[in-house]
């Protein structure tokens, strides 16, 4: 593409340079493979992404089985749908009742199910999130358009390097009789966090 | 005027990019690659990336999720420095050695690094 006369291409800024001579120092070396590195990306924002999570809850809501397994060992039933990584090994799900409703942090740093959640939103991985999450769940809750009542109670997971949490979020109203794959259009990516519920059937549901 | 992106798959997700810029990608996809052909393990990487960025925020880096990339790539240098001897003099000089052949490509090519 032309531009300004200049027969050069703009060197893109220092970080961005680190970057690539890590690489090719790395590459150099024998200890990275630039297409695997290609791969990497793919999966975590393509293929892995929150569209798993979603499948995962769609099938809890539809097979009480898998519910079961999903709640008693996480990492088995998140498995069996084969998204496993290794950033997922071991994962527990927490379940959203009436009663109960429950939030994801990681205060350390953020540590997130990247397999069935893709990466990191980057407020999640802000201070104050991390922070507020645990100070004041319900006006983070509120932020994000949550309101619940005064008598359901919040739980807090604070995720760490060994173990990841992933929330089942409650079935929405009228979504009964919706078939598993319909079901997934309604699971968001922040419902699975815990900050928002599910989307009601009708409403343009996740992505 | 455009540059040509080096790395073309921006992710994104419903809220926008979930990287800002392809070398957060890049880079994270680093660690993750040494991870996985066992230059180190994952807890060791998650101790020493909470560590850069406790001494960001010691430092007074608000750490508002912008920053996170940067810390990220601080942490990955220091982990290949000690496990894999590749300095951070190596990784300075390299990296201008990579704004030279930007500066001496034309617009539109293929960017390369010639070795003196």
């Amino acid at each position: 593409m032309p531009h300004d006369g200049h027969d050069h291409t703009d060197p893109p800024d220092d970080l961005a340079l680190r970057v690539k001579a890590l690489e090719s120092l790395l590459v150099e070396k024998g200890l990275v493979d630039p297409a695997a590195l290609d791969v990497i990306i793919d999966t975590y924002e393509n293929k892995v992404g929150p569209r798993n999570g979603a499948q995962v809850v769609a099938r809890a809501w539809t097979d009480p089985k898998y519910k079961q397994l999903l709640l008693t060992d996480a990492t088995a039933a998140i498995a069996e749908l084969n998204y496993v990584g290794r950033q997922g090994e071991h994962m527990v799900c927490v379940e959203n009742t009436k009663d109960v409703h429950n939030l994801v942090v990681c205060t350390l740093c953020s540590c997130y199910p990247w397999p069935v959640l893709g990466l990191p939103p980057s407020w999640y991985k802000s201070a104050p999130y991390r922070s507020r999450a645990v100070s004041d769940p319900r006006g983070v809750l509120k932020e994000f358009g949550t309101e619940l009542d005064e008598d359901v109670e919040i739980r807090v997971w604070d995720s760490t390097s060994e173990v990841r949490y992933l929330v089942l979020p409650e079935k929405p109203d009228g979504a009964e009789n919706m078939p598993e794959d319909a079901l997934t259009n309604l699971v968001t990516r922040n419902s699975m966090i815990g900050v928002e519920k599910a989307s009601a059937p009708g409403t343009g549901g996740a992505l | 005027m455009t540059v040509p992106n080096p790395f073309d798959l921006q992710p994104k997700d419903s809220e926008g990019l979930v990287f800002r810029e392809p070398w957060e990608a890049q880079a994270f996809a680093l660690a993750v690659s040494l991870h996985q052909s066992g230059l180190f393990a994952w807890d060791e990487w998650a101790a020493a990336l909470a560590e850069e960025i406790k001494s960001a925020q010691q430092a007074g880096d608000p750490d508002l999720g912008n920053t996170y990339y940067t810390h990220w790539l601080r942490a990955l240098e220091k982990m290949v420095a000690r496990k894999a001897a590749v300095k951070g003099e190596c990784i300075a000089e390299r990296a201008e050695e990579w704004r030279d052949a930007y500066l001496q490509t034309p617009h539109g090519e293929a960017v390369e690094l010639v070795r003196k």
